[in-house]
């Protein structure tokens, strides 16, 4: 068997440089411009109108809607009725109230769980599938297969999964598995953690797997010339080569844990008492349930506020902007 | 070539520890599936039942499956072809203009990629009911819409923009508009791509939770993630007919997969890839 940590390259038509090109390559835009410059003197390019219905949708029910939470935070309403003006009072409420501050304090242990759960599984099996062999290609359209169920659809299976009395744990006769999974705070959380990775580690390591696939073959023989090992190639140059790879992975999952909503929804309602009731629960919870749509409001502000910050702050650091990088050329 | 050495372990490990995680649930699924209600109590749950059925079939489908079927049919099919058709004439404009108005859509819309659709479900519910949508199959489609505009718009634009300009002038000279050139060459150059999206896209409506959780309330727009959770609480005594329904709302989307399985992983590494 070829070690997983360098895919061969034969045969790979995505190496980097060949698809940088595609992107970088792009005829600086002035002076080209001019070429199209047309008789008729349609200098400016195609016609305004092709991009309005796409921005009309999105500034309408995205943009607005994403100002229309922050002036609602600062409302007391119902859900029903018109909103009122509450000033700082719903924010007040919301930073002394001890349930959304434990909330705030499971997403956050989810967010690191999540992260430190998936990211080094998902690059290893994302290394494993840059392989070429036959029998990996048929397991990566296998670990593909959880992405085809809605959340909803997932966490109903799980429950019946692991029903302490018809589930697998009698199946297998382990009854020190025999454990009323959802029933108690600290298990229901652990569940919630592993479904989440069934669900998220698929698509993680498929970008893993293209990021490996990118890497140039030559620093690997390179290594082998110079005696490095499996071990150190992987650390020298497969982890080194894959940065952006892990950031755009780590941004998504990061951010992504902001937003679990429906998976824990069904599958425990925030319990048992409020101990899988992150955030966006929290929110759901608290605006539809105890129509409190102000207080809800300020925990999206909050959810909004800290997913840009993690973006921001991580591709900062990063040192490459992967939207720039997208926009380059442009 | 990659030269032989010693063999992976801990990534074969990993591998193949991996595939025998995602299976189990799966596999789970699709046997008690087909378990009648009396055996399930008595037989083996993760043994394949003696005797198959598919009364747990016959029992979803007698209660209104089909219904809610066709309701998700219906948004799925709705906001991926308006998506599509929005985001490629979008991606031609931001990619063939220069001027401000391309480049500010197109930094706005990208911004669009770091909101989490959760965050504005309150105003979203807000504008749905001032606008009398409440409970409508519109009002899942509008939000939906909008919020698959980014990665749509993202990932047509990275293919669009690859088209050779040549192929544009030469169009031009020969006297085509921009809607030709969007028919005629973007449209069957970008198949790929769009198929991607579509693809891409028709599987978060059809999975989508929040906005039908939110914005609907009766049985006559039930989607299908909701009727799972309705179900639940229905057949309370009957799993299998749970599991049932689980299998049939995934059938289609199993199927696009089998069909698009290329075209949507490459279509999505190549949109949030480097």
């Amino acid at each position: 068997m070829t070690s997983g940590f360098e895919p061969g390259a034969a045969g790979d038509r995505r190496t980097g440089p060949g698809r940088e090109a595609s992107t970088l390559d792009l005829p600086e835009p002035g002076p080209q411009r001019a070429h199209a410059v047309t008789s008729d003197g349609r200098s400016h390019g195609p016609n305004p109108i092709m991009v309005i219905p796409a921005l009309a949708f999105f500034v309408f029910f995205a943009i607005v809607p994403l100002f229309a939470v922050v002036a609602l935070s600062f409302t007391e309403w119902d859900g029903l009725k018109d909103p009122v003006w509450a000033g700082l009072t719903k924010w007040q409420e919301t930073l002394s109230d001890a349930r959304t501050l434990n909330a705030a304090r499971l997403s956050l242990i989810v967010m690191v769980a999540t992260w430190a759960i998936q990211a080094p599984i998902s690059l290893l099996l994302g290394v494993f599938m840059a392989g070429h062999q036959k029998y990996r290609n048929v397991l990566s359209v296998l670990y593909f297969l959880p992405l085809v169920f809605s959340a909803a659809a997932v966490a109903i299976a799980f429950k019946k999964l692991l029903d302490p009395n018809f589930g697998f744990a009698q199946a297998l006769g382990l009854t020190w598995l025999n454990l009323d999974w959802f029933g108690k705070p600290g298990l229901a959380l652990t569940i919630v953690l592993v479904v989440i990775a069934w669900i998220f580690i698929p698509f993680h390591s498929l970008l893993y797997q293209a990021g490996v696939r990118q890497i140039p073959q030559s620093l690997y023989e390179a290594a082998m010339i110079d005696g490095a090992n499996g071990w150190r190639r992987f650390w020298s140059i497969t982890i080194p080569q894959l940065r952006y790879t892990i950031i755009t992975s780590s941004t998504l999952m990061l951010v992504g844990s902001l937003t679990y909503f429906d998976l824990i929804y069904v599958m425990t309602q925030g319990g048992p008492g409020n101990a899988t009731r992150i955030l966006p629960v929290d929110m759901y919870l608290i605006g539809f349930r105890s129509f409190d749509m102000g207080h809800a409001s300020v925990i999206a502000v909050i959810l909004v506020a800290v997913g840009l910050v993690l973006s921001i702050t991580l591709n900062r650091v990063s040192g490459a902007n992967r939207m720039e990088s997208q926009m380059e050329g442009m | 070539m990659a030269a032989r050495t010693r063999p992976n372990v801990v990534g074969g490990t990993l591998g193949w520890l991996w595939l025998v995680f995602v299976l189990v649930p799966i596999y789970y699924i699709v046997v008690t599936s087909l378990r009648d209600r009396s055996t399930f109590w008595t037989e083996n749950p993760l043994l394949p039942p003696a005797h198959p059925t598919l009364r747990a079939y016959g029992t979803v489908l007698e209660n209104r499956f089909m219904l809610y079927f066709g309701n998700s049919a219906i948004i799925t099919v709705a906001t991926t072809a308006i998506v599509v058709t929005i985001c490629l004439m979008a991606a031609y404009y931001i990619v063939r203009s220069r001027t401000r108005l391309a480049q500010r859509s197109f930094s706005l819309i990208l911004l669009g990629l770091a909101i989490p659709l959760q965050a504005t479900i309150i105003p979203v519910y807000y504008m749905i009911t001032r606008l009398h949508l409440y409970d409508t199959l519109l009002a899942l489609i509008l939000p939906s819409v909008a919020f698959a505009v980014p990665i749509t718009v993202l990932i047509l634009v990275n293919f669009v923009r690859d088209v050779p300009r040549e192929l544009f002038e030469s169009m031009r000279v020969d006297g085509a508009g921009d809607w030709r050139m969007l028919g005629q060459l973007v449209l069957p150059l970008a198949r790929p791509a769009i198929i991607t999206v579509a693809i891409y896209d028709a599987l978060n409506v059809w999975n989508g939770f929040l906005f039908p959780l939110v914005l609907t309330q009766s049985t006559a727009t039930r989607v299908l993630p909701l009727s799972l959770w309705t179900y639940q609480g229905e057949f309370q005594t009957d799993t299998p007919a749970v599991l049932a329904a689980v299998v049939l709302s995934a059938l289609p989307i199993v199927v696009a997969y089998v069909l698009g399985r290329r075209q949507l992983v490459s279509g999505l590494t190549a949109g949030f890839g480097k």
